[in-house]
């Protein structure tokens, strides 16, 4: 249901340019853990270095102490979510095609799609509110509805581990506040980045601050996010109290 | 879903193969089809006189039959691709190959290379050629789409110079109009050792395109997506990409480049069965053979006795299909 996640030391070059250097994290089994940083600062990167879409180039992330690499792909399409930055949208599948997408490490590989499957599939498109949705084609969706079918498609896929990138971009406030209530809920690990600073510190269990490729703080909301800090990081003035949860709120100075 | 839309094309593959035959200057009905085929399988019935039997037997069976296959391996080819590339303007010549058979054609007829090799297998190697340059050129990362189409364009328009020098340096021969005929795709060529290759290979080729119809669904969202759902990205394309070049090369070799078939059907089959490929692999292949058999038909009586290169007819009637698709693709622009 829930794995531990590692990096170590994790370094990623590309075009003999550093994008990402010596990063280092933890999330512990069933943590939400949330990735900030400013544009650039490699949070896509690194979440593909952490869902094995890419290799590393220096370093290893482990999945319950076993390296990324020693595992077979479709072995971790059963364990590792991810979802990515999503800019298709000529696409002539369905929602519920896309869903479907996310049953496949389960099905042998000359097998269609089950009755199982379908009705999971359903299900996780009602869960996304997206009832009445399964037959409009993915090119007629709008941002935030595409977003939810992706996230369903990732639910299915039961995954031990949920990556994902920029999840809340294209939500309108009641979408973000829903899946971040299932995020934190749910049993599952999360590693997921955010812009919103406030949302962050509301519904993750720690943050990892990136910027220019390198880990500049980590551990709990109220010890990552520091008016000094933000202020250093993103270059805004920013006010910081403690919410009577002990999780700060952050105003941004005009 | 829409299932029923593979036995339907099945039954309408069949007959279409069966009224086919019938067409042509020689009188001849459903019946006497089916007397001719049964006769050479043997069965107790009783045979057509020699020169009907001929006609069906040696010269329009074959030839339907030929058409069949080229239109399915074509339509196959062309999905895959199109998946693969994620580009609705591909077909089964992005890779290079036909321009590859039309020099490795020229060549064998022309300049008269290759010690007496037949044009087919000229063809064949030219598209084998065409194809290894593609690779080359793409470099390392041939596996990612944009490397691997440029590289296609590149290499195409390097063989089609490479065509139009030969033709041009002999312009007086009496092989040009043959030549000019083949490169438009023609299947007046057709035999059954033709007849028996293609099946073969556009067979396996069916085949294992199919076995690969998951991993062509998962690639609808690019590589990112298909790695996480389990899919070795590279390799997976790879295979394909190498796979289609040679049921192309194999079907170029026996027709000539017929165009239109790989880009339209697979687009036009989207509407019936949905874009999911365990569904529109199969269906396009049966779609494919309907539309080639009829456009051959076409394109050997219309004029008759004058026949067109049926890769003209396609063209005149794969275009406006292929603007209706263009119309009704859902979606925004
Ligand atoms: N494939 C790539 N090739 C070259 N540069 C890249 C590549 N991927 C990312 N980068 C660069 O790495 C940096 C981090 O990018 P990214 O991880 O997308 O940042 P973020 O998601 O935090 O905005 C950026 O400067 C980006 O331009
Ligand atoms: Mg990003």
């Amino acid at each position: 249901m829930s794995a531990r996640l590692d990096a170590a030391g994790v370094g990623w070059d590309v075009a003999g340019a550093r994008i990402l250097a010596s990063v280092a994290f933890a999330a512990a089994p069933g943590e939400t853990v949330g990735l900030l940083g400013p544009n650039g600062s490699g949070k896509s990167s690194l979440l593909r270095l952490l869902g094995g879409l890419a290799r590393p180039s220096a370093g290893q992330v482990s999945l319950d102490s076993v390296a990324l690499s020693a595992l077979p792909r479709r072995a971790l399409a059963r364990r590792i979510a991810v979802v990515t930055q999503q800019t298709a949208t000529d696409v002539e599948m369905t929602a519920l095609e896309v869903v479907l997408l996310g049953r496949i490490p389960y099905r042998p590989r000359l097998a269609g799609v089950a009755a199982t499957d379908l009705s999971m599939a359903r299900r996780a498109l009602a869960s996304a509110g997206l009832d009445g949705f399964a037959d409009r084609r993915w090119s007629t969706l709008s941002g935030g509805e595409r977003q939810r079918v992706d996230l369903a498609r990732a639910f299915v896929q039961e995954p031990d581990l949920l990556l994902l990138d920029e999840p809340t971009n294209h939500l309108d406030i009641r979408h973000q506040l829903d899946l971040l209530r299932t995020l934190a809920a749910s049993p599952t690990t999360v590693v997921v980045t955010l812009h919103d600073l406030n949302l962050a510190a509301d519904w993750c269990d720690r943050l990892v601050l990136l910027c220019g490729g390198r880990v500049v703080a980590a551990g709990t909301p109220a010890a990552v996010l520091t008016a000094e800090r933000i202020l250093e990081v993103y270059d805004v003035p920013v006010d910081i109290d403690a919410g009577p949860d002990g999780r700060p709120r952050i105003r941004y100075r005009r | 879903m829409n299932r029923p839309v593979l036995p339907v094309a099945a039954g309408l593959l069949l007959v279409s193969v069966a009224a086919a035959v019938t067409v042509g200057s020689a009188d001849l009905s459903i019946g006497d089809v089916l007397r001719a085929v049964g006769t050479h399988l043997g069965l107790p019935v009783r045979p057509l006189p020699p020169l009907a039997d001929s006609i069906v037997w040696d010269l329009r069976l074959p030839r339907v039959l030929l058409a069949a296959l080229v239109g399915a391996g074509l339509a196959v080819c062309g999905a895959v691709l199109q998946a693969l590339t994620r580009n609705p303007l591909a077909d089964p010549y992005l890779l290079g190959v036909s321009a590859g058979a039309s020099t490795g054609a020229v060549a064998v007829l022309v300049l008269g290379i290759g010690g007496g090799i037949s044009l087919a297998t000229g063809a064949f190697l030219g598209s084998a050629l065409a194809f290894g340059a593609v690779l080359l050129l793409a470099g390392r990362r041939a596996a990612e789409p944009t490397r691997i189409v440029l590289a296609g364009v590149a290499v195409s328009q390097l063989f089609s110079a490479l065509t139009s020098l030969i033709v041009i340096s002999d312009a007086a021969s009496r092989d040009t109009r043959s030549v000019t005929f083949w490169l438009l795709g023609s299947l007046t060529a057709a035999s059954w050792p033709a007849v028996a290759l293609c099946a073969v290979v556009a067979g396996a080729g069916l085949v294992l395109c199919w076995a690969a119809a998951t991993a062509l669904d998962a690639f609808a969202f690019g590589t990112d997506v298909a790695r996480s759902l389990g899919f070795s990205a590279a390799r997976t394309r790879l295979v394909l990409f190498a796979l289609t070049a040679l049921v192309a090369a194999t079907l170029a070799a026996a027709s000539g480049a017929i165009g239109f078939v790989g880009l339209t059907v697979p687009h036009a089959v989207r509407f019936l069965t949905g874009a999911g490929h365990r569904v529109l692999l199969p269906a396009s292949a049966l779609a494919g053979a309907i539309f080639l058999i009829w456009a051959d038909t076409a394109a050997r009586t219309v004029f008759a006795p004058q026949e067109l290169p049926v890769g003209v007819l396609t063209a005149l009637l794969g275009v406006p299909v292929f603007a209706v698709v263009m119309r009704r693709r859902s979606g925004t622009p």
